[in-house]
């Protein structure tokens, strides 16, 4: 029904053998191994000078990622979930390149995007892009939707001035918007509409990869599944891969193949969607699950995780989650839990899996 | 604290209008309920629906251009309709308390959390700071904040968004007052943490006798919270009753039309492993300087007649399930539609 086919990327071959864990024949469309990403407060000249000399502390420095490795096949969607400030954000930022790594490797088809000149690298990076969870915030107030929408493919040199007018209107068609509205401002529509907005301006440059922050957290539930159910069409129709942030687990069970559970910069779990929420095998994962709020009318009487998410300035050392953790014993307080498969496709990191 | 007893609040036909050019709207329309001892009252709605607006009204917040336009606000018998201001103010953090969605608005950043927590307390009775302050310890401790003592002496900012929100609950309970009203207090929260606090609001207002209006956009909340449910739409509340009568079996179909737009964590997975489409809402919701004549939901009703461009009475399908709707949907097997 429409005109858009994923944008080819000509230069990228398909990956050479390596086959993915999950024993797919092809490689991954994006991959990221061992990613770790430490933020520290970037000292100034004269802080610099006092550290150098001793009279100053070192600023402090979180871990956001901890070594995550994370790889999505062409066409799958991918849920990831975990508590405010695990590192979900930052995982994205990554995977579409707003951030650096601080070390770990960014595969995209099979090849090291850290490898590529810069002018590949950005011609890639177009396939792969954001949409926000506010997408007031993402779009410049003073620009009519249509130069909005026409911006980043004029400058990538994907559209001619004379196409301008169809391209925008196509867009603005796949994701639901009345065309006429194509001379208006940001603020002259509705959340669910911006939203629309935000998504048709992401769809713009042809991407074959979207990561969605809490893009849908914005919205009233009513909304919400309108724009819910254009992401999927969308998939279907252009064939997209999406990487889905959200903390809302209604939201990913209902529209993730695969998730993965994050918690304090780690993966603790992953699974495909079906497997996960029937059989959570991670005590964090059976946790969140319990404490969701579902549309059972049930009075909750037991709460499985105690506690606050601990403050990833000084992380608890071991398995992170050991002082919430119901069944911790002396293992988790000193080694870190590694990730292992319990089933096919099904991984997670706790002792409790090898003891 | 008896079930039995007289509801604590009464709200009666309350409107409450705002002027603006091109005349007035009703931000709050006819809205009608009651919350009982002990008792947790859902109200819920999307956004500009009119929760926080009622939330306003009963706690005397209302500035101009908004009035209380007409109706009823009866607490434990008493009329607040058209108390003196300075009344109202004495009612408030006293035998009315408020927690919103973000505890910086009950918390002051400067002072620290004993000295907010000791005024709370000295500001509606004469007892001594010491005694005050080990109310307030008890507070804390009750809201499941650990070592309390060495809380009460930090800033707000030392505290993280859900002990913030903590506190924020602390220092409504501290003068165990009748009625608390909590606007959307947990939506900006974790999901662990909101089911803590949920948890704990729960327990203490049963054991108190409380009664707990709890307003949020998440019907998922009510369903685990909440005695009762009021859904609102436009101004009005369209449904309501217990919250297993609404929930379970709606009977207005802009409450059905939530349900079925709320993806579900608990859904079963189905054979072929891609999602159905969630069935969505048409259209959106009116503004209110634009409300269509006779059911607001009308547009985008699928049940729609001529009959509801006239405004639909409030009518109770089963005992206690009462919803403004001229087609309403089938409640409970034995009632007719
Ligand atoms: N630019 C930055 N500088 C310093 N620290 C940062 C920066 N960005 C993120 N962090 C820290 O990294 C950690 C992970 O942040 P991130 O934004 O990825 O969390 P998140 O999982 O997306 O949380 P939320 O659900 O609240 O969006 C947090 O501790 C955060 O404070
Ligand atoms: N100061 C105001 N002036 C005019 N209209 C207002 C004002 N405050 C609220 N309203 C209107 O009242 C309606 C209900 O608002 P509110 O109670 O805040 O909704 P909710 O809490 O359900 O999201 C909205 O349509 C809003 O635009
Ligand atoms: S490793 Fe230990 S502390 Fe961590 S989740 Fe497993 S049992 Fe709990
Ligand atoms: S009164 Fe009519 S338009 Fe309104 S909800 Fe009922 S059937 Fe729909
Ligand atoms: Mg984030
Ligand atoms: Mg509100």
């Amino acid at each position: 029904m429409s005109a858009q086919q994923p944008a080819q990327t000509a230069a990228l071959q398909e990956a050479p053998v390596k086959a993915p864990a999950s024993g797919s024949p092809r490689a991954p469309l994006l991959e990221l191994r061992d990613i770790r990403k430490i933020f520290g407060a970037r000292p100034d000249w004269l802080e610099r000078l006092g550290q150098r000399l001793g009279w100053l502390q070192p600023a402090a420095t979180v871990q956001a990622l901890d070594g995550v490795s994370l790889s999505i096949a062409h066409g799958e969607v991918v849920g990831l979930v975990g508590e405010s400030g695990c590192g979900k954000s930052t995982l994205g930022r990554i995977a579409v390149g707003l951030h650096a790594p601080s070390s770990g490797k960014r595969l995209w088809r099979g090849t090291d995007l850290d490898a590529l000149s810069d002018a590949e690298r950005r011609r890639v990076g177009l396939g792969i892009q954001m949409i926000f969870q506010d997408p007031y915030a993402s779009l410049n107030p003073r620009l009519r939707v249509r130069d909005l929408l026409a911006e980043a493919p004029r400058v990538h040199g994907l559209i001619d001035r004379p196409s301008e007018t169809d391209y925008v209107a196509a867009l603005l068609r796949q994701v639901g918007l009345d065309p006429a509205m194509a001379g208006r401002f940001p603020h002259q529509f509705s959340g669910g509409q911006r939203a629309r907005v935000g998504i048709a301006r992401a769809l713009a440059v042809k991407p074959e990869f979207l990561v969605c922050d809490e893009a849908v957290a914005a919205l009233d539930v009513s909304v919400q599944a309108q724009v819910l159910n254009l992401f999927m069409r969308l998939r279907e129709e252009l064939g997209l891969t999406y990487l889905f942030i959200s903390h809302d687990l209604g939201v990913v069970r209902h529209l993730s193949d695969r998730v993965a559970i994050m918690y304090l910069g780690r993966i603790v779990e992953s699974a495909p969607s079906a497997e996960i929420f029937s059989r959570p095998a991670h005590p964090y994962t059976q946790g969140l699950l319990a404490e969701a709020p579902t549309l059972k009318v049930e009075k909750k009487r037991f709460l499985a995780i105690q506690g606050e998410l601990p403050s990833p300035l000084a992380p608890p050392p071991g398995c992170h989650f050991h002082p919430r953790c119901p069944y911790a014993f002396e293992r988790c307080r000193f080694e870190v839990p590694n990730l292992a498969e319990i089933a096919p496709g099904h991984v997670s990191a706790c002792h409790l899996n090898s003891a | 604290m008896n079930p039995q007893h007289e509801p604590t609040l009464v709200v009666d036909r309350l409107t409450t209008r705002f002027a603006g050019r091109g005349g007035s709207v009703a931000a709050v329309d006819e809205v009608s309920f009651h919350v009982a001892p002990g008792e947790v009252l859902g109200l819920v709605g999307e956004s500009g629906s009119g929760k926080s607006m009622t939330g306003f009204s009963i706690l005397g917040l209302v500035d101009p251009p908004g009035e209380i336009a007409a109706g009823s606000i009866r607490l434990k018998g008493r009329e607040l309709r058209g108390l003196p201001a300075r009344e109202w103010r004495a009612l408030r953090g006293d035998r009315i308390a408020m927690i919103f969605q973000d505890p910086m608005m009950t918390l002051n950043p400067v002072l620290r959390i004993d000295t907010q927590m000791i005024e709370t307390v000295r500001a509606h009775r004469r007892i001594s700071r010491d005694a005050a302050r080990a109310l307030a310890r008890d507070a804390l401790a009750r809201v499941g904040i650990p070592s309390p003592d060495e809380r009460l002496r930090a800033y707000p900012h030392q505290l993280s968004g859900g002990m913030r929100q903590r506190v924020a609950i602390a220092i409504a309970l501290l003068n165990a007052p009748d009625l608390i009203i909590a606007d959307e207090p947990t939506t900006a929260l974790d999901v662990t943490i909101q089911a803590q606090i949920l948890f704990e609001m729960q327990t203490l207002c049963r054991e108190s006798g409380t009664a707990l209006i709890w307003i949020t956009h998440d019907l998922a909340v009510v369903a685990g919270l909440a005695d009762r449910v009021c859904v609102m739409y436009a101004g009005r509340i369209v449904e309501q009753g217990g919250t297993a009568q609404v929930l379970e079996t709606p009977a207005h179909p802009y409450t059905r039309g939530l349900l079925d737009s709320t993806p579900a964590a608990n859904a079963q997975p189905d054979a072929t492993g891609r999602p159905q489409p969630l069935r969505q809402i048409p259209g959106m919701a009116p503004s209110l300087k634009e409300l269509p004549a006779g059911c607001a939901f009308r547009p985008r009703c699928t049940r729609a007649s001529d009959l509801c461009g006239q405004v639909p009475p409030a009518v109770e399908l089963a005992p206690g399930h009462v919803a403004r709707c001229f087609h309403p949907l089938p409640t409970v097997p034995e009632v007719k539609p």
